[in-house]
Formats: structure tokens, C-alpha cells, sequence
């Protein structure tokens, strides 16, 4: 059955963020840029609240590492929230790492 | 302004018809592909009205040229930035999809 029953559901975005709360996220902006940092909150508009964090940035040159400390991320301008397993983020050599920075977001 | 709303409920009804269709895919593998391009292979984990995705186990098709979620596994997709959702064949019912959109597209004439 695709029918549900006709109940304004008030769940919203809330409950699928939830789990990610005070772990270290990857956040992939419109713009392409990624954002590593602890979620510390977000609302319904998937707004983030990152702490302790740096974006980096990856090029044919190589990855840079830059320090934001405490932001705020407006929801507007989320694609992607990722879960970041942190061995195996540990494992990561950014020194060899090359790569095209991402595209951004065309609607 | 009383048109204004029933539009706005017109909206709200025909994204639960889609909301009900991916809950009835949770469990199974798809590739959202994002507007800029990205394409995420992953198990759907849950969906909300928005049509957020939040997929488990991912991994990104063509991973070469997109090692930046190398160390994700689990991760949440915001439903406006998704361009297509490529789902098993077999997993979806044709039929039934028809059936509810031609009832839906009643219900909202009703309307």
C-alpha cells in the first residue's frame, strides 16, 4: 500500500539528524565545499551547528586543512551530512591525496 | 487567501504519496544522484517528508575522482539537492504506483 493515512506528519527533518549528534560529521556545502567538524545541533531547516571545525579543501595540488573553530551552516546550503568513521579518517594520507574540488550545485 | 492554503495542502498531499513510496524502499540498495553530479550508492535507511534520504554503507560511484566522502559510511542527503533516485526495477510496483497517482490526482481535483 503507497497510501498512508491522512496525518500531517510533524516528524520533520529533526529525527533523521538526531543520531549524529556530538560525532564528527563531513558536511558537503552547494558551493562543494566540505566541512569536518562535531555536530553540536540543527533544526528543521537543516541548519548545523559545527564545532571545532575545518573545511578542506582538495585540488590536483594536493588537500588543505583550514580551521574554522565554532560555525554555523545554513541549511540552505547542505547537500550532504556525512557520518565520518573516525579510523577510518585517521587512515587517510592527505599528503598523497589528489583530487578535483567538488561541483557545485546547479538546480 | 483561502485558495493560497488549499494549494499549499494540495503540495503537502502529493509528497506523501512519494514519502510512502521510498518508505516502502527502506532496505534497499539505490543510487541517489546529487545535482552537482555526485552519485551515492547506498542501502536506504529512511526518509522523511521532505524526501531527505538517509542512505547506510555508501559508497560513491566513480570513487576516484570522489575520494572526499572516503571516510563516510552512513550519511543524509537533503531532499533538494537530489536530482534522481535510481531504485531496483524490481523492487517497485508499476501497477500500484499508477493506480495511487491517478487516485491522488482525483483526490486533488476534488480539491
Amino acid at each position: 500500500q503507497y497510501f498512508i493515512k491522512r496525518v500531517q506528519t510533524t516528524k520533520g527533518m529533526a529525527s533523521l539528524l538526531e543520531p549524529f549528534v556530538n560525532q564528527t560529521i563531513s558536511v558537503l556545502t552547494n558551493d562543494g565545499r566540505n566541512l569536518v567538524g562535531k555536530l553540536r545541533g540543527f533544526d528543521q531547516l537543516v541548519n548545523v551547528i559545527l564545532e571545532g571545525s575545518h573545511e578542506r579543501v582538495y585540488s590536483p595540488e594536493g588537500v588543505e586543512k583550514i580551521n574554522l573553530g565554532l560555525c554555523i551552516v545554513r541549511g540552505d546550503n547542505v547537500s550532504v551530512v556525512g557520518l565520518v568513521d573516525i579510523e577510518l579518517d585517521k587512515k587517510i594520507d592527505f599528503s598523497k591525496l589528489r583530487a578535483e574540488p567538488l561541483k557545485p550545485v546547479v538546480h | 487567501f483561502r485558495s493560497s492554503s488549499r494549494i499549499l495542502s494540495i503540495f503537502q498531499y502529493l509528497k506523501m504519496l512519494f514519502y510512502s513510496f521510498f518508505k516502502s524502499l527502506v532496505g534497499k540498495e539505490i543510487i541517489v544522484e546529487l545535482k552537482s553530479d555526485l552519485c551515492i550508492k547506498g542501502t536506504l535507511h529512511s526518509v522523511d517528508q521532505y524526501l531527505n534520504i538517509k542512505l547506510k554503507d555508501i559508497t560513491v560511484v566513480d570513487a576516484e575522482r570522489f575520494p572526499h566522502m572516503i571516510s563516510v559510511q552512513n550519511c543524509f542527503i537533503r531532499g533538494s539537492v537530489v536530482r534522481y533516485v535510481q531504485l531496483p526495477a524490481s523492487e517497485v510496483n508499476v501497477q500500484l504506483l499508477q493506480d495511487s497517482s491517478r487516485v491522488e490526482a482525483r483526490e486533488l481535483k476534488k480539491k
